[in-house]
């Protein structure tokens, strides 16, 4: 890495926008095409941090150069117009009917080969903690991994030296200051940044420039065999509908009425777990 | 290294680091006791630290039929990079077929490191763990966004790994007469150096907040409507001497902080008496109540999941509700 250029990318996961969609019931899956895609919170923060770091070069005569990587369905290209329109470099979308249902090991494995194979002068990979939708937090240390990085997890806050990075923590109870020389990577947490918004401009714009590349199988040389899905150590058995457990005692009506209910038949219950005693009125 | 083991083993992650707060490895060491019953495997709890005897005799005393322990000054402090290696390594040389993990942070950042070495699976979170008749290990976890549940197997990567969240399982009972055995490792000379520094490190414990000791808990979601509305809740807990939680949306929305998140993702409750106010029921959220002895549910909705878990389920709006118990609650208190 020379000194005053640093390759920053930032991993960034279209998640579903509510987090209740209905399902196929005969096959056990989403219906994916009620689900708006959304910008994964976490990632949102991972892409605010690396515009920060951007941000804070440009006043330090260091170029510091963000690219938004996401693998996905072609849908997934929108997450990048929006990262494009909030400041960010280029956008990359990895996509290719053989990635799909991959799990966090060949999530990792794919945006890792991505890296080595074309950025392989990256200095700093930015994920979020957990995405929205999974909060597995594993695509962010498996990637480590993959690249051979030395990872920080859970980042509430990252700085910037001359060839290291300082970052501030808050994990299992313990407030941690860490340093890390660069090449790396960092996962931020949610709640680390209040994420800029887009003005409308930025969005007209992101979506005219021509700052997206589509990265597909071949272009990774994967094997021509290669199918995430069946290639996933897991697999999905069944799925079903939490068994509903009680036979409850159901009170309707007015306000007043069910409440009065509630304590004639239940007030002993009540005040005991209380630890005090309920006037019967 | 001892190659005492049965290819059946059910490892379990000894997380020890804040002993008194993180009970995270003696409850899987119980959920594993009932695994390896089915498996004929042994459970095996693996430790890395510096002088960290007590810990190996706790594990056995919570269930363990065996314990690795490598002790070693350099080891005093959990590093990512050193545990991950040594437990990678030791996985390839001693096969267990399942690794189990808590997911504290820590356990976290571990777990998937290690599956990924070991190219296998990982199931984060899982609310229940089974063995099929195949003798695989079932991941039970929540899936599809929340109200589903997907029972998920490793068919042939080796081991089966899954991390499970604080509260999932019970301990076992200290058992001062459990017989284990204590097997010990050397430190390997070959290293790797971690490349994270640690400048400074302070105990901060989180503000107890009781949620998770109370006896009488309100929790309150979406359907309360807004901020100012989802505040009434706090003059309840006020009049019930009880503590307020919250689901994951109202979190989010900033109607409370995320100390109050009740669910997988935050606490584990046990009360005797829970008010629900306008939750839906998703599993991420209910998985961590399951354990509440009564339950109040208010919803418009009477077949939301959360109603059909409750002891009695209010049909009505959740604010009125709300303030009609408050109302009560100000006659029938005697001073
Ligand atoms: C990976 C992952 C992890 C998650 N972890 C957690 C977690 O730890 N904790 C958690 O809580 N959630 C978690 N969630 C979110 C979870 O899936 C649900 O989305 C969430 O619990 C729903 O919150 P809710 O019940 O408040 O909202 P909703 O599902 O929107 O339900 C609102 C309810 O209020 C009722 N209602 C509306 N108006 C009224 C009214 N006036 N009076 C009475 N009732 C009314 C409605 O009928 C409905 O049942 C997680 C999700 C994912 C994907
Ligand atoms: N398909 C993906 N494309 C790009 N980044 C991803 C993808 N999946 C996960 N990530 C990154 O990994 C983080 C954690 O995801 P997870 O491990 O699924 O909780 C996300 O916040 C993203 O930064």
């Amino acid at each position: 890495m020379e000194n005053n250029t640093l390759d920053i990318i930032v991993c960034i996961k279209q998640v579903p926008m509510v987090s209740e969609l209905p399902w196929n019931s005969k096959t056990g899956t989403l219906k994916r095409e009620l689900a708006q895609g959304m910008m994964d919170p976490a990632s949102r923060l991972a892409l605010e941090a690396g515009l920060r770091l951007q941000r804070a070069g440009q006043s330090q005569d260091r170029r510091i150069r963000v690219t938004a990587l996401t693998m996905g369905p072609p849908m997934a290209e929108e997450v990048l117009h929006q990262a494009v329109s909030l400041g960010a470099d280029h956008g990359i979308l990895l996509t290719d009917r053989k990635m799909a249902g991959a799990d966090t090991n060949l999530t990792s494995f794919i945006l890792g080969r991505y890296i080595r194979m074309f950025k392989p002068d990256t200095g700093l990979v930015l994920c979020g903690a957990q995405t929205s939708d999974s909060e597995t937090a594993q695509v962010g240390p498996q990637l480590a991994c993959e690249l051979d990085f030395p990872a920080i997890g859970w980042a509430s806050d990252i700085r910037l030296t001359q060839n290291a990075l300082v970052v501030t923590r808050l994990v299992d109870d313990f407030m941690e200051t860490l340093e890390m020389d660069l090449p790396g990577l960092v996962t931020i947490d949610l709640g680390a940044f209040v994420p800029r918004y887009a003005g409308l401009a930025g969005v007209a714009q992101a979506f005219a420039s021509p700052k997206i590349d589509v990265v597909d199988a071949d272009d990774l040389e994967l094997d021509r065999n290669f199918n995430a899905l069946e290639d996933s150590p897991t697999r999905i058995l069944d799925v079903f509908s939490p068994a509903t457990q009680k036979e409850s005692r159901v009170l309707k009506g007015a306000a007043k009425t069910v409440v009065d209910q509630l304590f004639a038949d239940y007030g002993k219950i009540i005040s005991s777990a209380m630890g005090k005693d309920l006037k019967k009125k | 290294m001892s190659k005492n083991s049965t290819g059946k083993d059910i490892w379990v992650l000894g997380d020890y680091r804040n002993y008194f707060k993180n009970r995270v490895t003696l409850q899987i060491l119980a959920r594993a006791r009932a695994l390896a019953a089915q498996t004929g495997g042994q459970v095996c709890g693996v430790v890395f630290g510096h002088d960290v005897d007590e810990y190996a005799r706790e594990y056995i005393a919570h269930g363990a039929d065996r314990v690795y322990v490598i002790d070693h000054p350099r080891l005093k402090s959990y590093g990512l990079e050193t545990f991950t290696n040594l437990l990678t390594r030791l996985a390839r040389d001693m096969k267990p077929d399942i690794i189990l993990i808590g997911a504290t942070r820590f356990g976290q950042e571990v777990a998937p490191r290690v599956a990924k070495q070991l190219n296998t699976g990982l199931t984060a979170d899982c609310i229940d763990l089974d063995i099929d008749d195949k003798g695989l290990l079932v991941q039970i976890a929540p899936s599809f966004g929340g109200n589903l549940i997907a029972r998920i197997l490793t068919p042939k990567a080796r081991p089966q790994m899954a991390t499970v969240r604080p509260g999932t399982f019970h301990e076992l009972p200290h058992d001062n007469t459990a017989q284990g055995e204590v097997v010990t490792l050397d430190l390997p000379e070959d290293l790797p150096s971690e490349r994270v520094r640690c400048t400074h490190s302070e105990y901060r414990p989180a503000k107890a907040l009781g949620i998770e000791k109370a006896d009488i808990v309100i929790t309150g979601g979406r359907g309360m409507g807004s901020k100012g509305k989802f505040k009434k809740l706090f003059d309840l807990a006020g009049l019930l001497n009880a503590e307020v939680g919250a689901t994951r949306p109202v979190v989010h929305a900033g109607w409370v902080g995320h100390e109050a998140l009740v669910g997988q993702a935050g606490k584990h409750i046990r009360p005797k008496v829970l008010f629900s106010f306008g939750i839906s029921g998703a599993i991420q959220h209910t998985a961590a109540l399951m354990d509440a002895d009564f339950i109040v549910a208010v919803n418009k909705n009477p077949n939301a999941t959360m109603m059909k878990l409750a002891d009695v389920a209010i049909v009505a709006d959740a604010n009125q509700v709300c303030s009609g118990i408050i109302r009560a609650l100000k006659e029938k208190i005697r001073d």
